[in-house]
């Protein structure tokens, strides 16, 4: 079967075709930001300040890299659980944002946003981070630099490989996936 | 008859250890991943782990940390009481190590100085260190980076004696199933039953290094590990929490004494690479 690859911008359309435990790749511009960024952001949308990229469209990836070493854009790039951004992620994906990556369990209000707003989040492979930085083209840092490993960076990745954890009708795959392997105890 | 050990080269130790711990699998691991490849039920399942363990290669090969969470240091000291260190202060020494590691090692900083102000330290110092003080002039050091998606899901709690191991296993398997799909399984997960409530915490901890190649000393106690593991395989959380047959890859029990009034239980969840590395000087 041929991969699945996808790039921003993300159209409602290629989302809607998204089903719950596909595996497909993420190529182009993908921006990280973990828990203080997300504050930031969040913050930024509330006083009706410039953001410091537009989110129309685009892909989060919940993820703090290790440092580069010489002659790498990045060092290891895993994600980050999605759930500690579950306060913010409601008003990003009100602005536009179409796309959530990172591991773990979402909130019912992230998933109500999600559907209201046709919004996906996929899980990419925890632990797999040396893997993910050899996705990973370039980074550069375009916001909250001081923040370090959790500043907002824009990467541009090639086949990140992800797995669909909620699609856009609110299917989980962690809960589901746990219903048909559970046993009975 | 004192043993003179330098600080100097407690630091190199250190930092030697921090960057093998975070870029090389340990060999029982990778193992019990491998086999767990073959008996894993899930398509998904056998994928993940299949990345897992090529993840770990690539990450040995190029020296480069298999998880981007490098983690909060945690140090285990097993020192003779006939040791003396000379040139410096241990705990100075020691994290001076995971300074030196963290920096030279391309390791993410990932500790804030206070809890509640939360402003990067910027050298993923300051470690957590344990301390055991032996008959002898041994100097041995366990690094064992903590991730906090694992470390997150972990939890303590004060059982009555009344509700006995009965309780202790409804408790374990409570915590597990709680933790579903964060700590990044298949988990590791360590138990400390008795002593006061820090001590069941750091015996949790400890239990996590136990090599999986090997049994509990205790029989009745490696029986009830093999029961928790095979009740908790039976959740269905799977790899990365996305289905499967292989939810642990072990469970590993440490006991103490305890008052008669208590029945501390602490559970501490490791990630399936739950890293750590030792030496001796």
């Amino acid at each position: 079967m041929d991969k699945k690859i996808l790039c921003a911008p993300f159209s409602d359309e290629t989302i809607r075709s998204l089903k719950t435990g596909d595996m497909v790749y993420i190529s182009g511009t993908v921006y990280t930001a973990r828990d203080e960024a997300h504050r930031r952001l969040c913050e930024m949308i509330r006083r009706g300040e410039p953001m410091p990229f537009d989110i129309e469209g685009q892909a989060v990836y919940y993820a703090g890299p290790a440092p580069a070493k010489p002659g790498k854009p990045i060092g290891s790039v895993g994600p980050t659980t999605g759930g500690r951004m579950d306060a913010y992620s409601p008003s990003l994906i009100a602005r536009g944002l179409k796309v959530m990556i990172g591991k773990g369990t979402r909130s019912a209000q992230v998933v109500d946003a999600m559907k209201q707003y046709t919004g996906v989040y996929f899980a990419a492979i925890g632990g797999a981070a040396a893997l993910m930085a050899k996705c990973v083209e370039s980074a550069e840092v375009i916001a909250f630099e001081e923040l370090g490993t959790e500043a907002v960076r824009r990467l541009t990745v090639k086949e990140l490989p992800v797995v669909v954890a909620i699609d856009c009708r609110g299917n989980d795959v962690y809960k589901l996936a746990r219903e048909i392997y559970e046993q009975s105890i | 008859m004192t043993r003179k050990i330098s600080a100097s080269a407690i630091t190199l130790l250190v930092e030697q250890l921090c960057i093998e711990a975070c870029c090389v699998l340990a060999g029982d691991i990778n193992n019990k991943l491998k086999s767990c490849l073959q008996t894993e039920t899930s398509p998904l399942g056998k994928e993940i782990l299949g990345t897992l363990i090529e993840n770990a290669r690539v990450a040995r090969e190029e020296s480069s940390p298999m998880c981007q969470d490098t983690g909060m240091t945690v140090v285990f000291v097993r020192m003779g009481q006939n040791v003396q260190v000379t040139g410096g202060f241990i705990e100075d020494a020691i994290n001076q190590g995971v300074r030196q590691g963290y920096e030279k090692g391309y390791l993410r900083k990932s500790v804030v100085k206070d809890p509640l102000h939360r402003e990067n330290t910027r050298d993923n110092t300051p470690a957590v260190i344990h301390y055991e003080i032996v008959p002898g002039d041994v100097f041995h050091i366990t690094v064992s980076p903590k991730g906090f998606g694992s470390e997150n899901k972990s939890a303590l709690k004060m059982l009555t004696p009344s509700e006995g191991v009965e309780g202790v296993k409804r408790f374990v398997l409570e915590t597990v199933s709680a933790a579903g799909g964060n700590p990044c399984p298949p988990i590791i997960v360590g138990v400390g039953i008795g002593g006061t409530m820090e001590r069941a915490a750091y015996l949790s901890k400890k239990a996590l290094l136990r090599p999986l190649d090997t049994q509990n000393p205790d029989s009745a106690l490696a029986a009830l590990e093999a029961e928790l593991l095979s009740e908790i395989n039976k959740m269905g959380i799977g790899p990365a929490g996305f289905g499967g047959t292989t939810t642990a890859l072990g469970v590993n029990i440490l006991t103490y004494a305890t008052h008669i009034a208590g029945l501390p239980v602490s559970v501490n969840i490791g990630c399936h690479a739950t890293r750590h590395a030792e030496g001796s000087l």
